[in-house]
């Protein structure tokens, strides 16, 4: 079910501007891999390009293609809406659709294109993917309540159960712990442990730490000055970048002289 | 609104006084303007129910003589028929079913064109459009009204005789349709498209608001467009929706100077499109107010206080029906 992620000589803009230049990685099935870097430097532009979720943006387009195993989702005739499908992503705050109950919110991704499914079926998925979010436990008494009700840590899981629920191939989490607590940062590090058995996990992240403890790749992303492209500097297992860097930016980077 | 507001604002100077001196701002700053902004919030309030409360006792006390003519007055009944019921209750309905006329066609073009212009339309387009319909909600009744009576009327004729020959047996399309087309469903079109404004840019307004985080998780999940729409913006926008519709209906129960001169009133019928039938309270007051008096001044004043009792009645619907749904408005 999991998918290998191929970005070919990949450019993002923004209308004119060149945000992200020439990127080339592979990102293997069932792993995770963490994009770090300076803010602005491009690595969450970059997520949101392979799950075409970039576009939505006004004016935003990107150039090059991103292969899943093989197929690239910017060829002629492939439907963003399909893409999206088969990449989920969660977001940086928690966002679950604040008019639904916990279970409506689950049962989101079926919900909007009006499929159809019998009340057993969806207690299993609601089941299954608030179990595999780790969140079954607290939420099963009060399924009916509004998702918004939750603890910040306990809605993330909540979009992660929302993301799952689809069963996704890749998983792509946008910064997925920046507004959560240090208790709630650990049981969603958790759970992207879980993940990878299944799918392949990409997270973007301003902790080092978080990178070094959940990723089993790192890409390490820089930008040379204000209005110039950020760029795929290094991208290596993790303990490399960590610990053996190539590159002086990434040394300077994990050392914590700039950044 | 007003109460929430005063009520935040006169307990924010409390624990200022009770600061040490050191804390203290020096007499200019703080405390004190928060007092008067605090006393003007108050004031505001206040003015509205008074100027609400005069106008009510108003309309109450002019209208005993015609509600209860045996005590109030020295007849024993009033002028335009046996029982004020009877003379209020077809103005009621007249004006109802104009009033639901407009909002049925209004309200879905309004949300539609408050959709295209936030979520569908480029920005070079929207812009312009937004500012035409603002324009609309510009142009003085009494234009709409003579733009109802000399064009639509004549042309909205062939569509009665239309509805006439293939929906006669329903009550609303029965009797002999109109020759001029002066009848309460011109009336109600007319109304329409002098709400459509309102309705549309407070939508627009509350539509462009959803917020991002919301409208990019139903895409992430992979829901087209109009799946997006449906399961973001709607649900935030509900409140808002029922709110500016009320708005409108407001506006189209009040309305005077349009209805008058399109409709040729008569007694209350279902059938909505024959001329010489139906009439509405704000144009029967204004066409005989001018030359009433005694009794039958009163009639009209309480047939004022009859549609100021409709209004009321529906905007506390509305409200209820927006707080049926607080927990899951967003707000918590």
């Amino acid at each position: 079910m999991a998918k290998r992620i191929d970005a070919v000589d990949l450019n993002v803009y923004y209308g004119k501007f060149l945000a992200v230049e020439d990127v080339n990685i592979k990102i293997e099935p069932r792993s995770v891999t963490a994009f770090i870097g300076p803010s602005g430097c491009g690595k969450t532009t970059f997520l949101r390009t392979i799950n075409r979720m970039h576009e939505v943006l006004p004016g935003a387009y990107a150039e090059g293609e991103i292969l899943l195993d093989g197929e690239n989702i910017y060829g002629p005739g492939v439907d963003p809406v399909n893409v999206r499908a088969e990449v989920g992503m969660v977001f940086q705050r928690p966002n679950p659709f604040p008019t639904m109950s916990i279970r409506e919110n689950v049962l989101a991704g079926y919900r909007l294109n009006g499929t159809r499914m019998s009340k057993s079926d969806a207690d299993a998925i609601v089941e299954k993917s608030l179990r595999g979010a780790n969140l079954w436990n607290e939420v099963k008494d009060r399924l009916d309540k509004p998702g918004s009700g939750l603890s910040g840590g306990q809605q993330q899981r909540l979009c992660i159960a929302r993301t799952v629920a689809v069963e996704p191939s890749v998983i792509l989490m946008d910064e997925p712990c920046s507004a959560l607590d240090p208790i709630s940062t650990l049981a969603v590090e958790d759970l992207i442990n879980e993940l990878k058995e299944n799918y392949t996990v990409v997270i973007v992240t301003h902790n080092m730490q978080q990178a070094a403890r959940v990723a089993d790749r790192t890409a390490f992303f820089n930008i040379q000055g204000t209005g110039k492209p950020g760029k795929l500097i290094e991208y290596d297992d993790t303990i490399n970048i960590f610990q053996n860097p190539q590159n002086e930016q990434t040394q300077n980077y994990v050392s914590g002289r700039f950044g | 609104m007003t109460e929430k507001v005063t009520a935040h604002s006169s307990s924010a100077p409390a624990p200022a006084r009770s600061a040490p001196s050191g804390l203290q701002t020096g007499g200019t700053g703080g405390a004190s303007g928060d007092r008067v902004f605090s006393g003007l919030a108050y004031g505001a309030g206040g003015l509205i129910l008074v100027v609400l409360a005069f106008v009510a006792i108003f309309l109450v006390t002019e209208s005993l003589p015609a509600l209860w003519p045996t005590v109030f007055s020295d007849q024993d009944s009033i002028s335009s028929a046996d029982t004020f019921l009877q003379y209020v209750l077809p103005l009621m309905g007249g004006t109802i079913i104009a009033s639901i006329i407009a909002l049925i066609i209004a309200t879905p073009v309004a949300v539609g064109i408050a959709l295209y212009i936030s979520h569908y339309a480029p920005r070079r387009i929207a812009t312009p459009v937004g500012y035409v319909i603002d324009l609309l909600a510009a142009i003085p009744s009494v234009v709409y009204g003579a733009w109802g009576m000399v064009t639509l009327a004549p042309a909205l004729v062939p569509i009665y005789g239309w509805l006439h020959e293939h929906l006669g047996f329903l009550p609303f399309f029965a009797g002999d349709p109109s020759t001029t087309g002066r009848t309460l469903a011109t009336s109600g079109v007319v109304l329409a498209v002098m709400i459509l404004p309102i309705i549309t840019s407070l939508c627009r307004e509350i539509f462009v608001q959803t917020p991002k985080l919301h409208e990019e998780a139903a895409l992430a999940l992979g829901a087209t467009q109009w799946e997006m729409v449906r399961a973001t913006v709607f649900p935030f926008a509900r409140a808002g929706i029922v709110s500016s519709v009320m708005l409108g209906l407001g506006r189209a129960l009040g309305e005077t100077m349009a209805v008058t001169l399109v409709l040729s009133p008569g007694v209350f019928s279902l059938s909505l499109i024959t001329s010489g039938r139906n009439a509405t309270i704000p144009s029967e007051i204004a066409l005989n107010f001018p030359e009433a008096f005694g009794m039958r001044q009163s009639e009209l004043i309480a047939a004022g206080l009859m549609l100021f009792i409709i209004t009321l009645a529906v905007n506390m619907i509305a409200r209820w029906i927006v707080s049926r749904h607080k927990e899951f408005s967003g707000a918590n």
